[in-house]
């Protein structure tokens, strides 16, 4: 049995021709046993790197989130605590208060990044994300008929806005799938029906009292504020099982990406593969607006940002990820702090910084005559 | 254009995972990949009615007829793209619809005509990807697979492009490449649907004769649809042409081209005389003057 993890030169050696096409390709190949019964994993070195360095920025951004507020502790003491050798009283702040948010933040916007990068493949379409199948207007809708006419509690308004989304997606799939699915029938679908949801969200709205109104659009917005374990486990329990779906179908799901009788031909089972990826995907929406609502931008942005760290091509649903992580932390950690003591919505702040940096990113790649 | 006479890495005989559970009696030997009784539709739109098709093995067969006449349709179904209204698709005897989809990649693979290339892929992550019906989760770069990658470009002339992406390739080149990913997948049969469409002459021929080289040396069975009849006659070893969804005439090209064949199918009146490069059937219009003319030429 011989292990060996090969790059560049070292891949090289290993192939008796001296310089093969193949071996000349970015990255290496990790290899265990031999022959046709070995097993060979495929490493990109860059897309190893980007996620290294994301997991970093994650774990500073997280440290510095636990250690700011209106009670200030500094990082070693937020690690003490977080090993459990801290003050009670800083236990409180960072375990009971701080920590689930994080948490919370950090759950949030992977599920978000990830299915992003889905909807994007799917749709074959940059600008694809759940909002683009209708997901989001539905979700509001749901929440807004328990909140406004219904006038049922944060429970009940969770659940509201998850079986208004997934009704809507559901719908969207079966009128864009007469005569198979294809990316731009269900960005048109979704677009149109997300219009007339929109007008019934405006509608309800109008006709709510103001003190009402005001705390729906807090919803709407998405907000991490006050949120702790409740939202933080069941959320954890979800994409627990969600993302190694996710992961498993990413290879099918990269190859979808040469259109659909390409990848049919390649024996990727095209039908079931977009079935089981959108599912996932609004669930992974689903359980992300139910602990924080709509959070607007980070699907779209997360991806694209993702794509053009690494320069990866397919699924790149690990990098989407993390950088979906990324910018919803650093998002909130921005929308608690900015505006101090005021305390923003970070759907307001991601919507801001994920705007900033996605148009940074388009006029650099337009600059270099490229995007 | 690449010269013919390059010598090619010979890839190793492609695989035939069925042969040996469907060895058959020779009385009744049976094509690995045939149709049978296949009504073909899209919606209401019926294109064939049970139409029935042999590709001969190790042929280079080639599928000609006028436009919307269910050539393409007739290639999705022989691939399994498209489920037949009713009859059936038999591949090494078996109705294709029952095998896996990643079985089926290994035996038979298709270049459709709608591939579009994703933004920024290089040429060797494209070619790689026709390995996928071979991988597995845990099996996702074996050397079988950088082995095949590898010949699959050094015989399509590719493998100086690999670093390069798809994107600034010229046409000619992105054909070749795409042909790459499909003999990466290392099928005994090949459907190539119009491969030399939005070419022009040069490449057309680069890359027919390409096909004609795969067909040669390596024994794969080739089935195309074609657009130019004498590309089809100059390169099939069996020709099938199509009208309305029915089967006009197959056989050898020097067998079944005939003016009257070419006047029925495409309704196109013509002269047929031998291609004096290849000694094959060269299809030439009639002068719009003399279309009327009753005194033909004798042909």
């Amino acid at each position: 049995m011989s292990a060996g993890f090969a790059t560049g030169p070292a891949a090289q050696a290993s192939v008796p021709v001296p310089r093969t096409a193949a071996a000349a390709r970015r990255g290496g190949t990790l290899r265990a046993g031999r022959g046709r019964r070995g097993l060979s994993v495929r490493v990109e070195g860059r897309g190893l790197a980007v996620c290294a360095g994301l997991l970093a920025a994650l774990v500073a951004v997280a440290a510095l989130s636990l250690a700011t507020g209106d009670y200030p502790l500094s990082v070693p003491d937020v690690l003490r605590t977080l090993v459990g050798r801290g003050e009670p009283a800083d236990e409180f702040i960072v375990v009971g208060l701080r920590l689930p948010r994080v948490v919370t933040a950090l759950l949030v916007g992977l599920a978000l990044g990830m299915a992003g990068a889905v909807f994007q493949l799917v749709t074959r379409n940059p600008l694809g994300s759940p909002d683009v199948i209708g997901f989001t207007s539905g979700a509001v809708t749901g929440a807004l008929v328990v909140l406004l006419v219904l006038g049922g509690g944060s429970t009940a308004t969770a659940l509201g806005a998850l079986s208004g989304g997934a009704l809507t997606a559901a719908l969207v799939y079966l009128l864009a799938a007469r005569g198979g699915v294809q990316g731009y029938r269900l960005i048109l679908v979704g677009i149109g029906l997300s219009a007339v949801l929109q007008a019934a969200n405006e509608y309800l709205l109008t006709r709510a009292r103001l003190e009402e109104a005001q705390a729906a659009q807090v919803w709407i917005l998405g907000s991490l504020n006050g949120r702790g374990w409740e939202q933080a486990l069941p959320l954890g329990a979800g994409l627990a099982v969600l993302v190694p779906v996710a992961l498993l179908a990413g290879r099918s799901l990269t190859m979808l990406d040469l259109g659909d009788d390409a990848a049919r031909a390649l024996g990727v089972d095209v039908d079931r593969t977009r079935l089981l990826v959108l599912a996932v995907a609004v669930a992974m929406t689903a359980l992300a607006a139910v602990a924080a609502g709509p959070i607007a931008f980070v699907a779209l942005a997360a991806p694209q940002v993702a794509r053009r760290l690494t320069g990866a091509v397919g699924a790149g649903l690990v990098a989407a990820g993390l950088t979906g992580a990324l910018l919803l932390l650093v998002s909130d950690f921005a929308a608690q702090r900015v505006f101090a003591p005021t305390q923003l919505p970070v759907g307001v702040m991601t919507g801001a910084v994920g705007g900033l940096y996605m148009a940074y990113l388009l006029l650099t790649q337009w600059r270099r005559g490229r995007g | 254009m690449a010269p013919r006479a390059r010598l090619t890495p010979a890839l190793p005989h492609p695989s035939t995972p069925g042969s040996q559970r469907t060895a058959l009696p020779v009385s009744t030997h049976q094509h690995r990949l045939r149709g049978e009784d296949l009504t073909l539709a899209y919606d209401s739109r019926t294109i064939t009615r049970d139409l029935g098709i042999e590709i001969p093995d190790g042929s280079f067969t080639v599928i000609i007829g006028p436009n919307a006449c269910g050539k393409s349709t007739l290639l999705r179904a022989l691939a399994r793209m498209l489920k037949p209204r009713s009859g059936s698709v038999y591949l090494d005897g078996e109705r294709i619809q029952s095998l896996p989809s990643k079985e089926v990649a290994r035996r038979l693979g298709l270049l459709p005509q709608t591939a579009s290339a994703p933004d920024g892929i290089t040429v060797a992550d494209l070619v790689a990807r026709g390995r996928f019906p071979h991988q597995k989760l845990l099996r996702q770069w074996s050397r079988d697979d950088e082995r095949a990658v590898d010949a699959a470009m050094a015989a399509t002339h590719v493998d100086q492009l690999a670093d390069r992406t798809v994107d600034e390739l010229s046409g000619g080149q992105r054909q070749r490449v795409w042909i790459a990913m499909a003999l990466a997948q290392e099928t005994p049969i090949l459907l190539l649907d119009e491969p030399t469409t939005y070419l022009d002459i040069a490449h057309q021929i680069e890359v027919l004769d390409l096909c004609a080289q795969l067909h040669e040396e390596q024994q794969r069975t080739l089935v195309a649809v074609l657009h130019d009849l004498n590309h089809a006659c100059r390169y099939a070893t069996h020709l099938v042409a199509l009208k309305e969804g029915r089967l006009m005439a197959q056989g050898a090209p020097a067998d079944v081209v005939t003016a009257g064949l070419i006047e029925e199918v495409f309704g196109l009146p013509c002269v047929v005389i031998d291609d004096p490069e290849t000694g094959t059937p060269l299809v030439v219009p009639r002068a719009r003057a003399r279309r009327d003319a009753t005194d033909a030429l004798s042909v």
